[in-house]
């Protein structure tokens, strides 16, 4: 797989990168963590890992980095974002801090922490359609949902209340949950394969 | 789409732990004031430690020092997105439920208060929020993390402004962990005798090569420059007590030292976030600190 699908980046500004980047590398794919401009040019897909989003928003448009991501997501580059990195592909926030902005491209509207301080975090057994057998086993850390999607979006997987958590759009992939956290190689793997197809 | 087909399972040991691990890489600053939360989130701190007094304030005012008023948790709860710390007292559990209750994202088990119990820490597996503690070196760590903490800082000397415990706390730590992992099997029984701590733990920690938690650094941390050299020596984070809001400029030295911690390893950027930021706190020399009065002393 790695011949075909070049080098792959991970977003490294704040987070867990470095698992992003382990279960990349354990597929057999080239990763590499991004933080410049420059770093970014040479990847032909971008994960943005989980972390807190506000922190990779600033951190992004300070360092020059969040004009050359809104463009390299226009003109189509295979991006997967999980939890902070699902709101950073967002077009819209229900819940934004004062000033928040998104990279966006993903036509859906999230909601931050939309379960709750971290004693609501959890994990849960999702089946997911697009991934097989067996269910994901997915953890759910202060996670964000998918409250609204436009017609271009397809949901991937919802929670029994019928809460979406994971969708995807074209070249880019979004879940609410880590699955680099719990050994769930599969949506790497689907993401490897838009890499290599785009 | 489809529904779930198993139970929703709260405060596993993979939630508590994995919360820190998407703090890595961040600032966790003190906060005694919603009104200092709200300048810390908008500098880009990545979680907010709340309590009454920071620890410059406690070392120079004395007394008692105990878990935060339970309103000025909730107006810092309220004020900001990110997730909210307090500390409790070493050993005194119901502090922790009472933290619990009012749903703060983490519970800080802290050196930084006075200990309520000089014998045992908190039982933190009973709790489903997760809990950060200090520690000075790998045995310590390893005893917490057995109690059920979720996280590990390096406990520094906290409110001096004086790096040098942190520093030491942190080669400390990962000069032991690298000691482990040079070690035969049969060598690491005598190892978990002698860093009081259990086995299966060690062996873990020899496997891995690194603690089974996220370790952050806390404890004197001043400058742009103090937290990138955490970062440089192995930390996957920062805290920053009194550092930041007992300096000339809080607002600018609360950003710089986000900056520095993602570009830790890039002198280029350190240099130009460490301009124009005002005093740093004035700080005490640790050295010049009585034995009494070292707080991470506390703990065991």
């Amino acid at each position: 797989m790695a011949g075909s699908t070049g080098t792959v980046g991970v977003l490294a500004l704040q987070g867990d990168f470095r698992e992003h980047l382990a279960v990349l590398s354990g597929l057999g794919a080239s990763a590499r963590p991004v933080r410049r401009a420059e770093e970014l040019a040479q990847v032909s897909g971008l994960v943005i890992p989980g972390g807190e989003s506000t922190v990779m928003d600033k951190l992004a448009r300070t360092f020059g980095l969040a004009e050359p991501l809104k463009a390299a997501i226009a003109s189509g580059l295979p991006v997967y974002g999980t939890c902070a990195g699902l709101i950073m592909l967002a077009d819209r926030i229900a819940n934004p801090i004062d000033g928040q902005q998104t990279l966006g491209g993903f036509d859906v509207t999230v909601r931050r922490n939309a379960f709750g301080s971290q004693t609501e975090s959890f994990e849960v057994d999702l089946d997911v359609p697009e991934i097989g057998s067996p269910a994901v086993h997915a953890a759910f850390i202060r996670a964000p949902v998918i409250e609204q999607f436009g017609a271009a979006v397809a949901p991937l997987a919802s929670l029994a209340d019928g809460r979406v958590v994971a969708a995807r759009q074209g070249n880019l992939l979004g879940t609410s949950f880590h699955p680099e956290m719990t050994g769930e190689q599969r949506f790497h793997e689907l993401f490897l394969r838009i890499v290599a197809a785009a | 789409m489809s529904d779930t087909t198993t139970n929703e399972q709260l405060g596993t040991s993979r939630v508590k732990r994995g919360l820190a691990e998407m703090l890595k890489g961040g600032v966790i600053m003190d906060v005694v004031t919603a009104e200092q939360a709200r300048i810390a989130e908008d500098a880009g701190a990545v979680a907010v430690m709340a309590l009454e007094r920071v620890p410059a304030d406690i070392r120079a005012q004395g007394g008692v020092a105990r878990m935060s008023d339970p309103d000025l948790i909730d107006a810092i709860i309220a004020e900001v997105s990110i997730p909210v710390m307090a500390k409790a007292r070493i050993g005194h559990f119901v502090e922790a439920q009472i933290l619990q209750a009012l749903k703060v994202d983490y519970i800080d088990e802290s050196e930084v208060l006075s200990p309520a119990d000089y014998v045992n820490h908190i039982d933190k597996w009973k709790f489903d929020v997760p809990f950060v503690c200090g520690a000075t070196e790998l045995g310590e760590a390893l005893r917490r993390i057995t109690e059920g903490a979720a996280m590990i800082r390096s406990k520094g000397e906290a409110g001096t402004g004086d790096v040098s415990e942190a520093t030491k706390h942190i080669r400390t730590i990962n000069s032991q962990i690298a000691a482990l992992t040079t070690k035969s099997p049969d060598e690491l029984y005598v190892a978990a005798k002698e860093l009081q701590a259990p086995y299966e733990l060690v062996a873990e920690v020899a496997r891995l090569g690194r603690l089974p938690v996220v370790l952050f650094t806390a404890g004197g941390v001043a400058t742009p420059a103090d937290a990138a050299l955490m970062m440089q020596l192995g930390a996957d984070g920062v805290f920053v007590g009194s550092g930041i809001f007992k300096s000339g400029n809080p607002v600018a030295r609360a950003a710089a030292i986000v900056k520095a911690t993602t570009f830790y390893d890039d002198p280029e950027v350190l240099a130009d976030v460490s301009r124009g930021l005002g005093e740093a706190i004035v700080g005490i020399n640790v050295a010049d600190l009585a034995a009494p009065h070292r707080l991470a002393q506390r703990g065991w």
